[in-house]
């Protein structure tokens, strides 16, 4: 445990932990909001910090951007992260614009976008169909 | 900067306000990408993440609704979860390596192999092209599928909203 007192320990670190307070920042949105829009964003803000996370694993200090530049004496940062979160950024819009459109349509259904209003109207409409039943019989 | 637009996003509850900052999130993202060498995803980031998403927001929350209802429980309970998380997160960062060390095993398993190769197979300067439509381009197909999937199920959510909004006007008419 002595290295995690070490200064280098920290500095190196300290972009990845960064990363993280980001992260959990999105992830608390998402948990604790009942509003469906204020939802979409933060599983967004927690899909950018995670794209962040990937992006900061490929630098390489002193590093350049992976574009050959003719000088064999170059270094290069690692493109495989970068292919990757390309190809996240795109699939990551295409669920945003889904869920969006899911949220339009239950504000039609429902005529509210709040998590906690839309579990009122589901239990009231069960207990209807319940009362429905029990008279039928 | 970033954590501080990110608690804002918390903190704002003018729907408005909070999609607007979710646009400075993401440039100042982009930003960041621009210092990490990832020039390609930054570009990516700005148009898609500033650009499109903010744009689908505003016009989600002008089909909807403006202001965010207060919450009704307490947030101790997901902040006690999101803290553990955090620290198994943490705890998992502890076994890699420092930020920027060319030592890392992630730049020494086939990176070299896609730098030594694309010269002689390729022969594009950007070796992210190169991967994105030549390596890897099944991913990219399989992207490309999964964007058609989400638009159709776009058009088939929201087709026929107006449609749907005069008929109920007319049920109300008669009742």
């Amino acid at each position: 445990m002595s290295e995690l007192f070490d200064v280098n320990f920290i500095i190196g670190h300290f972009q990845y932990w960064l990363g993280i307070i980001l992260m959990m920042t999105g992830l608390f949105v998402v948990v604790s909001r009942g509003n469906l829009v204020k939802k979409v964003v933060g599983l967004n803000v927690f899909q950018t910090s995670v794209f962040m996370l990937y992006i900061s694993m490929g630098k390489i200090t002193g590093g350049t951007a992976p574009i050959f530049t003719g000088n064999p004496q170059e270094v290069y940062s690692n493109p495989l992260p970068h292919v990757l979160i390309l190809t996240a950024i795109v699939v990551g819009i295409a669920t945003t614009a889904l869920g969006l459109a899911l949220i339009v349509r239950i504000r039609e259904e429902y005529e509210t976008i709040e998590e906690d209003n839309i579990q009122h109207l589901e239990n009231a409409m069960q207990r209807k169909e319940d009362q429905d039943a029990g008279a039928m019989i | 900067m970033l954590v501080v637009t990110a608690i804002s996003i918390v903190r704002v509850r003018k729907l408005f306000g909070v999609v607007m900052l979710s646009g400075v999130f993401s440039l100042l993202s982009a930003l960041l990408f621009v210092s990490f060498d990832a020039v390609d995803v930054a570009f990516t980031e700005a148009a898609v993440g500033a650009g499109i998403s903010t744009v689908l927001m505003l016009g989600t929350i002008a089909l909807t609704a403006r202001t965010e209802k207060k919450p009704s429980h307490s947030s101790i309970l997901p902040l006690i979860v999101v803290t553990i998380t955090g620290a198994v997160l943490v705890y998992g960062t502890l076994d890699m390596p420092n930020f920027g060390a060319a030592d890392a095993p992630i730049h020494t398993h086939v990176a070299p192999e896609y730098f030594s190769r694309t010269p002689v197979e390729i022969d594009v300067p950007n070796i992210v092209t190169a991967i994105l439509g030549s390596y890897r381009g099944y991913d990219t197909l399989g992207e490309t599928a999964v964007v058609f999937t989400a638009g159709i199920g776009v058009v088939l959510l929201i087709s026929g909203l107006g449609r749907r909004r005069k008929r109920k006007k007319t049920d109300v008419e008669k009742a």
